[in-house]
């Protein structure tokens, strides 16, 4: 008995396989990161919808479920064709389907996850604006289980002044709680906490502190580094 | 089934792109039975090639000399350089004849997940011509995807500081082409790049 299911699904990563078809690896709204073998992805028709970032509505199917399977598609929103012309928006849409890609085990659900990343995507290929991607490293870091507590100070238990991440704990730290600890501590910057606008020192500072976590419980967990893709994208926030 | 000679000659042209065993067997038994008009020929052309095409030192392109007859040709505008990924590329724009520039091949595009990086392409060699001088705009002509225009972003940020005329290709409505037949993608970068009329 075959085995199939269908998702709206974001495009991570496409491998050509052979001449004509290629190897796609996605993440589901429900079935979370898939893969499959797309009949014809390699061909001129296929290869617009096939790109990093894109949703699709995608039928998977195989012969028993440990397989490989096939899939078909059809293009639901066209998100990376959004960010092509913007330097930053594109950089940070490969950097946020790579770090799925490497970071999420396959066949998991991750429901809430999948609608941030959409909502995401969409905004930040729209606008390029890095808060949106900093925001969603968070997200991923409390789906992976090592949410940040950002709501009061784990010295003083207030939550004013919030302004330090301890590297150890990854509970808020006011500037008063930090004293002489200080610089030992993350630059916790308020857009994480508050919302509102984000300079790109902001920006620069979340992407540090959410890098040291993902470094320490994401990657080394799995001996691996992180994506090439974020630090073209962190690299881009530096110029 | 056939002799040895036969086997190899299916098995290499089973290699070649478009080509899996059965046409090789069919292009095989076609060569042999047209020695005289087909395989002799083609053994002699291919002979040829593989002693004399060498990769341009200078764009990378095939020619059979170095630097090639379009980096030589004293009639191109020796101050705009075209970028493309593959040798292909070159002879997709040598068809339209609208271009009468130079050209310099990548030989790939950034792929974090290949594991192809800037190191890997042809970057610096492009950065080192443009540096040497005459050179006012470079011409990004990579594919319209997440790899090739991130390639392009990457490439003029390196020409950046060289104070030349980056541009790239536009990217929409094809030529013929009707806005219900294209995909979202093609239509929503059409829209961002539309002009006045």
């Amino acid at each position: 008995m075959a085995v199939s299911w269908e998702d709206r699904a974001i495009v991570l990563s496409v491998r050509t396989h052979g001449e004509h078809d290629a190897i796609v690896t996605v993440f589901g709204a429900d079935q979370g990161r898939s893969s499959g073998m797309v009949k014809g992805g390699a061909s001129r028709r296929l290869r617009s919808q096939l790109q990093a970032g894109n949703l699709l509505k995608v039928w998977w199917r195989a012969r028993l479920e440990d397989q490989l399977g096939t899939m078909t598609c059809e293009p639901l929103q066209a998100i990376a064709g959004m960010a092509l012309d913007n330097p930053l928006a594109l950089a940070g849409v490969s950097a946020l389907c790579a770090m799925i890609d490497v970071c999420l085990p396959e066949r998991e659900s991750h429901r809430a996850l999948f609608d941030r990343t959409l909502e995401a995507l969409t905004e930040f290929s729209a606008n390029g604006d890095g808060a949106h991607y900093a925001r969603w490293e968070v997200d991923l870091l409390r789906e992976l289980g090592f949410g940040l507590d950002l709501s009061v100070c784990a010295v003083t238990g207030s939550d004013a002044d919030l302004v330090y991440v301890s590297p150890k704990t990854g509970r808020a730290v006011s500037r008063q709680g930090a004293g002489t600890y200080a610089d030992r501590l993350l630059v916790l910057p308020s857009f994480l906490r508050s919302g509102g606008q984000a300079t790109p020192d902001d920006v620069r500072a979340a992407l540090r502190l959410t890098g040291h976590f993902l470094d320490g419980h994401a990657f080394a967990a799995q001996g691996r580094h992180a994506p090439a893709a974020r630090a073209r994208f962190v690299d881009l926030l530096k110029s | 089934m056939a002799g040895a000679e036969i086997e190899a000659l299916i098995r290499q042209l089973s290699r070649l792109p478009g080509l899996g065993p059965r046409s090789a067997r069919r292009i095989a038994l076609a060569l042999i039975k047209r020695r005289d008009s087909l395989l002799d020929p083609l053994a002699r052309a291919l002979t040829a090639a593989a002693e004399a095409v060498k990769v341009c030192k200078v764009c990378g392109n095939f020619d059979s000399q170095s630097p090639c007859t379009i980096c030589t040709d004293a009639k191109r505008d020796r101050a705009t350089i075209c970028v493309v990924e593959d040798v292909a590329d070159i002879w997709a724009l040598e068809r339209t004849a609208a271009y009468r520039g130079l050209y310099h091949v990548t030989g790939g595009l950034l792929s974090p997940l290949d594991g192809v990086g800037p190191g890997d392409l042809r970057i610096d060699d492009l950065t080192r011509r443009v540096r040497e001088g005459g050179v006012k705009e470079a011409i990004l002509a990579l594919s319209a995807t997440v790899e090739g225009q991130t390639t392009a972003h990457y490439i003029a940020d390196r020409l950046k500081d060289t104070g030349i005329t980056v541009s790239g290709l536009a990217h929409g409505v094809p030529v013929g082409g009707q806005l219900d037949c294209l995909d979202d993608g093609t239509i929503s970068a059409a829209l961002k790049a539309r002009r006045a009329v």
